[in-house]
């Protein structure tokens, strides 16, 4: 169990080194100079761009420059500064991901809800309606984009009922005094109540189908006969024999997904103008601003990364087969 | 070596001269690789561990064991699906253990060999000619038409409809499958035939069947077969010869009769002991001997004899220590035991008290 | 009262490409601590008969007549929370596959525990030392360091142990061993049947052995039925049956099985293979393989009748008691040849 950590581990320590270096690379080798936009583009002085790329360290060789970049953010914390603001980028990451995580951690919390009761449902009576209406559903999760659903909720459940609003986003903590912008944990909640559905549709949509699949394939297993055998009624064979090990590749799954998800879930983000991290990567290109792109990759890494660790002790904790390995 | 006064060691097997097949101190380890990031291999398992034998034309060697003990990795290294880690393997004279691809080409069409799962072994996609044939195609031995031919001549001879030709494996049973199996080892003409497990997937009167078809083309083709299963009552009706394995080495062999009539070595005694009889009044006088626990791992194999963990007949202070030579009993009779059997049957407690052991008899 | 009296068992299964009947009108009775073997080949129903007196197959797509009386009461029309009190109490089960049957995820202690737990109102403590007590008397070396571990800690002959601590641990008046040993190499097969027969003598249940192998049922079983096709065809007790079989189907069997006690240069073999259950052949579902075939055979399906010499020796054949007497010595004679 403790070689099969600090492996995951030390591998994960290797896998940011390589995609933190390689978008590196991409990024500074770009056609555009940093220190050129930094002094405001074309009508740039000599002496602010020479200023400007001492400054970034431009004119070093690009490992060095990466070995700067790392020591700032190893050693100082810190993601740099916004080429367009010169802002920290530390605070602009954080207010935004505090957003993306709202939507993305209620989303799978809602996901997995509707994935879990339909799945299951599904799986114990295939070929009935709930299990047919199930597949639709799926179909039409699988099928639809969220700009798509995005549209059709704000203008049903926003615009025309009125039932929600049907932008922006309320902190959970209370907005800014003076600001006028809603705030508190019910307008967090009522302000991401469509967001959240939008951005679980999708995986809802996966999460049935899979949760189906494994959890007949599982209700096939040798062990569950025995369950029966031994005279366990069908919810503790449910709960107890079945459920445990049809979700060991669901769990895998869903940490991959929310890792990825926190990277951004730009068309949810965009549709439902939610200041995420999606938004603020779409809003850095639009300003060529790489340094706060290379904040989001690096952020977003390290959010796939931490999350794949926890899958892998989450599976640990579930498998005996493999914490005992 | 069939009389030889001094102790006969595996690895100095000599072989008679005319065998079809020399198998000389053969040896398979698989690596075990640990590591972090970097594999790096700290130890083996020793699958096959030095084994040594001769096949003689026309003749069929029975290679018997549980499972574990080496006996499938055997027939790979045979026919060199798998290549032995040391050891030489000599066909017709040729050592074929150093053979490139291109060179294996041609020996290739003189062994062949048949699997033991009819349905993982056959391409589900493809037709049953086309799997008979393919073999005849990659060795170019015939235009299609030829091919054709010599395809439904096949399946006659196994005992398949020759209009059958386009059906899929699916659409036959699993022993008509087995004889699709058969039908393709036989397509090149081959001298030699590994069978690993042909029958072992089979039921009862189907693996009669199959059995049968093996031994009339033995007659009729003078094929030589080495014949691996785990059911010594198959293994003792088709086989000339018996090999009994156990954790990657030989424990024994001897003629068929020999070896079923007169074991030497514990192990054998207790494989024939434990097999089940079809005859209520003999079978249950049978008294097993029950060996205790289960097979070691072939990753630290016990020290001294292999068996000695599990032997009724172990001394201690010798077999744990000394690693039994293959000792002769006349006519290529030899066994891997310091205190082989005087005489059969023998019962647990007999066995024991012959060889004076230092184990405590203990209930099953 | 025989323990389990099954009368004409019938199961069928909706398949795509039709009904097929996978048991096709069973009938037999176990009697206290008597051990029933059932033998016959893959797909004839041996196991379906057992799953079905159980109430383990998918309810879905299977139907299922005729009556399995256990002490009176019929299981087939009994209530699911009255089958499920019976199951892993009264009656209990094993199965040939000891790698897979048991949960991976939780340790043999927690699965025998569950055991105790579903059918006695005992404290955790007290199910745990039922448990270890069991593990112990199936011959599991340190049981109490074992206890914790999981299934895949222990070899294959280890599992089956577990599985048969697991079926035993109520004390259970019928086990039910379906091909206990087909999956085990054989001197791990011979430490697991010298374990049933010990505890049979022990705990005192009966038990219905299902397995292909005639050489097991030889040695374990009292009564045997022997099926082919989803019927039974042969009915008797074990030295009659080996020593005065009646029907050509387990003259078959035990003319095409290799033997170690006897010399036979040529297996007998079965031609053909057994039919399909969604289109049985009709009249005697032998027929297209025997070799005794008469043109009665095709037409009509022989009833399965006592036998002159034995009324309890019951079989379904149409040849004449003479030929079948002759047929069983010279098949006797065959295979005793070389024995001793």
């Amino acid at each position: 169990m403790f070689r099969y950590l600090v492996r995951r581990i030390l591998w994960a320590l290797l896998l940011f080194l390589i995609i933190t270096f390689v978008t590196f690379v991409i990024f500074f080798m770009a056609p555009q100079d940093p220190a050129r936009a930094q002094c405001g583009g074309d009508q740039a002085s000599r002496a602010c761009l020479e200023l400007a790329t001492e400054k970034l360290g431009l004119d070093k060789p690009i490992y060095i420059q990466y070995k700067n970049f790392l020591k700032t953010l190893v050693v100082d914390h810190s993601l740099g500064y916004s080429y367009a603001t010169r802002a920290s980028l530390n605070e602009a990451i954080m207010e935004d991901a505090r957003v993306t995580a709202s939507l993305v951690i209620g989303g799978a919390v809602l996901w997995m809800l509707i994935a879990l009761s339909v799945g299951v449902y599904s799986a114990l009576r295939p070929r009935s309606l709930v299990d047919r209406a199930a597949m639709v559903f799926v179909l039409v999760g699988v099928s639809a984009h969220p700009v798509w659903i995005g549209l059709i909720f704000s203008y049903f459940f926003g615009v025309k009922w009125g039932i929600t609003p049907i932008a922006n986003y309320a902190n959970f903590f209370g907005a800014p005094p003076d600001s006028g912008l809603p705030g508190g944990p019910w307008q967090w909640f009522y302000h991401m109540i469509l967001p959240w559905a939008t951005f679980a549709i999708l995986f809802a949509a996966l999460y049935v189908r899979m949760i189906r699949a494994n959890v007949m394939e599982t209700l096939n297993e040798d062990f569950v006969r025995t369950a029966r055998a031994k005279g366990a009624p069908e919810r503790r064979v449910l709960f107890s024999h079945v459920l445990r090990n049809a979700m060991l590749p669901v769990v895998t799954m869903l940490g991959m997904d929310i890792g990825v998800a926190l990277g951004g879930a730009i068309f949810t983000e965009s549709v439902y103008q939610l200041p995420g991290l999606g938004r603020e990567a779409v809003g850095a290109i639009a300003a060529q601003d790489l340094a706060t792109l290379q904040a989001i990759v690096v952020f977003s890494t390290i959010a796939i990364l931490f999350f794949n660790l926890v899958v892998d002790v989450l599976y640990a904790w579930i498998d005996p087969r493999i914490r005992l390995s | 070596m069939a009389t030889t006064d001094v102790a006969t060691r595996s690895e100095e097997f000599t072989p008679a001269g005319d065998e079809l097949l020399v198998v000389q101190d053969v040896k398979k380890y698989f690596p075990i690789t640990r590591g972090i990031i970097f594999q790096k291999a700290i130890g083996s398992v020793k699958a096959v561990d030095g084994v040594s034998f001769g096949i003689k034309q026309g003749e069929t060697l029975g290679i018997v064991g549980e499972s574990g003990c080496g006996k499938s990795t055997l027939a790979r290294c045979i026919v060199r699906l798998l290549d032995s880690t040391d050891g030489s393997i000599t066909f017709e004279g040729r050592d074929i253990t150093k053979l490139s691809r291109m060179q294996m080409r041609p020996i290739r069409r003189e062994m062949t060999m048949i699997f033991q799962d009819p349905y993982a072994s056959l391409n589900p996609r493809k037709r049953v000619g086309f799997i008979i044939g393919e073999p005849l195609e990659v060795h170019k031995l015939g235009t299609p038409a030829e091919v054709k031919t010599r395809v439904q001549e096949l399946l006659e001879v196994v005992g398949l409809n020759p209009e059958h030709y386009n059906r899929f494996p699916h659409e036959f049973s699993g022993g008509q499958r087995q004889r699709i199996g058969v039908a393709r080892a036989l397509a090149v003409n081959p001298k030699l035939i590994v069978c690993d497990e042909p029958v072992s997937a089979l039921d009862v009167s189907v693996q009669a069947q199959i059995l049968n078809l093996l031994k009339d083309l033995q007659d009729d083709f003078g094929l030589t077969y080495v014949f691996i299963a785990h059911d010594l009552n198959v293994v003792r009706h088709i086989s000339d010869r018996v090999l009994v394995m156990y954790l990657g080495k030989i424990a024994e062999v001897a003629d068929r009769d020999t070896l079923y009539r007169e074991p030497k070595h514990p192990y054998t005694g207790a494989l024939l002991s434990a097999v089940p009889i079809a005859n209520p009044e003999l079978g249950r006088q049978r008294e097993p001997i029950v060996l205790e626990g289960d097979v070691p791992s072939p990753v630290n194999p016990p020290s001294g004899c292999r068996f000695h963990p599990r032997c009724p007949r172990f001394v201690e202070g010798h077999c744990d220590v000394e690693d039994p030579p293959l000792y002769p009993f006349g006519a290529g009779h030899v066994a891997a035991c310091h205190y082989p059997l005087e005489r059969w049957p023998m019962k647990a407690d007999e066995m024991r008290r012959a060889s004076g052991s230092s184990r405590e008899p203990t209930p099953a | 009262m025989a323990l389990l009296e099954v009368k004409d068992l019938r199961t069928s299964f909706k398949t795509e490409d039709g009904v097929v009947k996978a048991v096709d009108g069973v009938s037999f009775s176990v009697e206290k601590g008597q051990t029933l073997g059932i033998v016959g080949e893959s797909g004839c129903g041996k196991s379906v008969t057992c799953l079905t007196i159980m109430g383990l197959n998918a309810k879905r797509n299977t139907v299922s007549s005729g009556e399995a009386l256990w002490k009176g009461k019929n299981l087939l029309t009994a209530k699911q929370r009255e089958l499920r009190e019976i199951r892993g109490d009264e009656m209990s089960m094993i199965f040939q596959d000891p790698m897979t049957s048991l949960n991976p995820v939780h340790s043999i202690g927690k699965q025998l525990v569950e055991a105790v737990q579903l059918h006695r109102d005992v404290t955790s403590r007290v199910a745990r030392a039922r448990a270890l007590e069991l593990l112990k008397a199936v011959g599991i070396p340190k049981a109490e360091a074992r206890i914790d571990d999981y299934p895949h800690q222990f070899s294959g002959g280890m599992r089956q142990r577990v599985m048969i601590a697991m079926a035993l641990i109520n004390d259970p008046d019928l086990l039910i061993a379906d091909e206990p040993t087909t999956a085990l190499d054989v001197t791990t097969q011979a430490q697991i049947l010298s374990l049933m027969k010990r505890l049979q003598q022990d705990f005192g249940s009966a038990i219905i052995f299902i397995t292909h192998d005639l050489g097991v049922i030889a040695e374990t079983a009292d009564d045997v039925l022997v099926m082919y096709a989803a019927k039974v065809v042969e009915q008797a007790n074990v030295s009659d049956l080996f020593n005065r079989p009646q029907h050509p189907y387990t003259w078959g069997l035990m003319g095409s099985l290799p033997r170690l006690e006897a010399d036979m240069e040529r297996l007998v073999q079965i031609p053909g293979q057994p039919p399909s259950l969604l289109r049985p052949p009709r009249g005697c579902r032998f027929h297209p393989r025997c070799p005794y075939v008469m043109n009665i055979c095709r037409e009509t399906e022989p009833e399965l009748e006592s036998t002159q010499h034995d009324p309890a020796h019951l079989q379904r054949c149409h040849l004449d008691e003479e030929t079948k007497e002759r047929e069983a010595r010279k098949l006797l004679e065959a295979t005793l040849a070389e024995a001793g």
